[in-house]
């Protein structure tokens, strides 16, 4: 499962980061980064709670 | 055929959309009714003070899921309807002459601005609601004068959209110090600072006594007696819990509606969530009644799993956090403002800072301007009831962090 993220959405509110900090992170330029190519299925509904709590609505999940 | 299960939520915005969207895709399939005073669906309000008034053009923000939730067969969404009471010994909700049986009810009706028991003429503004931030950018394109009363976050908001916009403006404030029940006296002044380094003039100490003009408000007069022109004000001064629905229904309300740490009401089968909700927070051993985007929406979806899964149903235990963005300018804040903060990174009087609120040697808050890649590693921090000393050495980190990344560049 992967991790998308659109960058023309995301403002770096960093709550992705606080919930999963090996998953997410604002880097020193103030953008996010996600920091794992992949996550396995098991997390699924981890993700997807993090991907509710976006402010900005700027994470989904794909294939 | 036994009936089926009703789960009822009154309020129709972020909290009442996630409670909503919880039960929803509970296995026990619920029957969902929400019931929202507006007009429209579940949309988010953030941007209302910042984007929606800098742009002519931007339509109403979107939230995720909010028209899922119309379509979705198992849900009835009932708009522009006001509730007007609970019967919670006959498990009924009120709009009026209309009844809505409940078996599990949700209350999410948010919080509505404070006003000044004032007459106020034509032009003068409170911002909440869609409806609201279209009609005050519908006359900020005259530009002119706007006077901001409330030097709060969504006053500051309001000042820094309308300067990016070309107008004049003034910024009045009943108190010597900005902010300072948010994030106390020092970070307040430090952060009421920024407004005048944009050119917007910020006057503390002013209280208003009233308004001039009769057909449309021309100035604004405060209790020194002196007037400030005003083509324009918005008025941002707080809000309060949107209970008054409530009154005399056997709900205890105390500053919102007050819940135990499962946000439980003291009425049975009745929960409530986001901006109304004063819940036991147990990672701080204190009720809270907070109005931010995120905490409404988690209790949404904690509630709603609490009321649907009694027997598994957890606390909501959970380190505040609120951002706010003026100007060229990100503040962010994570945990409880206790006390006098001390600055950990950067000074007060800088364009960037980190300052932390102690209570004994738990750090249990963290204030940042333009920090946005330390603010979510003091979140952490606190939500594992780290100590100062931990708080220092993150900081001291973050620190070398950046003087290596400028080392490199």
């Amino acid at each position: 499962m992967k991790i998308h993220l659109d960058r023309a959405k995301c403002t770096a509110l960093g709550v992705c980061e606080s919930m999963a900090p090996e998953w997410f992170e604002v880097n020193e330029d103030g953008d996010l980064d996600v920091l794992v190519d992949e996550v396995d299925e098991g997390q699924r509904e981890r993700l997807e709670e993090i991907v509710r709590a976006c402010p900005t609505a700027a994470l989904s999940l794909g294939d | 055929m036994s009936a089926p299960f009703e789960f009822v939520v009154v309020g129709a915005s972020l909290a009442g959309l996630n409670a909503a969207r919880a039960a929803l895709q509970h296995p026990s399939a619920p029957r969902v009714t929400v019931i929202g005073a507006e007009e429209h669906l579940p949309y988010d309000r953030p941007p209302l003070s910042k984007a929606v008034l800098k742009s002519d053009e931007h339509e109403r923000p979107a939230l995720f899921g909010s028209a899922e939730l119309a379509e979705h067969e198992g849900c009835t969404v009932i708009l522009g309807a006001t509730a007007t009471g609970v019967d919670t010994a006959g498990h009924v909700v009120r709009l009026g002459e209309r009844e809505v049986r409940y078996d599990v009810l949700v209350i999410a009706t948010g919080a509505t601005p404070r006003t000044l028991p004032l007459e106020t003429p034509p032009g003068v503004h409170t911002l909440r609601t869609w409806d609201d931030a279209v009609a005050i950018r519908s006359q900020m394109r005259a530009g002119g004068r706007m006077v901001v009363i409330g030097a709060g976050f969504i006053g500051s908001e309001v000042a820094a959209s309308a300067k990016e916009r070309g107008m004049d403006v003034v910024i009045v404030e009943a108190l010597e110090v900005p902010l300072a029940r948010a994030v106390g006296e020092t970070a307040g002044a430090a952060l009421g600072s920024i407004h005048g380094r944009h050119g917007v003039d910020l006057r503390l100490g002013s209280g208003v006594i009233g308004f001039e003009g009769e057909d449309r408000v021309t100035g604004v007069t405060l209790s020194d007696g002196s007037t400030v022109p005003a083509d324009l004000v918005v008025v941002g001064i707080g809000a309060l819990p949107q209970t008054s629905w409530l009154d005399g229904g056997g709900i205890e309300i105390d500053n919102g509606i007050v819940c135990d740490s499962h946000l439980r009401t003291s009425a049975p089968d009745v929960f409530a969530a986001g901006d109304v909700a004063r819940w036991d927070n147990p990672l701080f051993a204190r009720h809270m009644r907070i109005e931010h985007w995120t905490s409404a929406q988690e209790q949404g979806s904690h509630a709603a799993q609490n009321a649907l899964d009694p027997g598994a149903a957890t606390a909501y235990s959970h380190v505040p956090y609120f951002w706010s963005d003026w100007y060229d300018s990100r503040i962010q804040f994570v945990g409880v403002p206790s006390g006098t903060p001390e600055i950990v990174d950067g000074s007060w009087d800088a364009e960037a800072f980190t300052a932390i609120y102690r209570e004994g040697d738990r750090v249990v808050g963290a204030l940042t301007l333009n920090r946005r890649a330390d603010i979510m590693k003091y979140r952490v921090l606190i939500a594992a009831s780290k100590t100062v000393e931990d708080a220092r050495a993150l900081a001291r980190d973050r620190a070398e962090a950046r003087a290596l990344k400028a080392a490199r560049a």
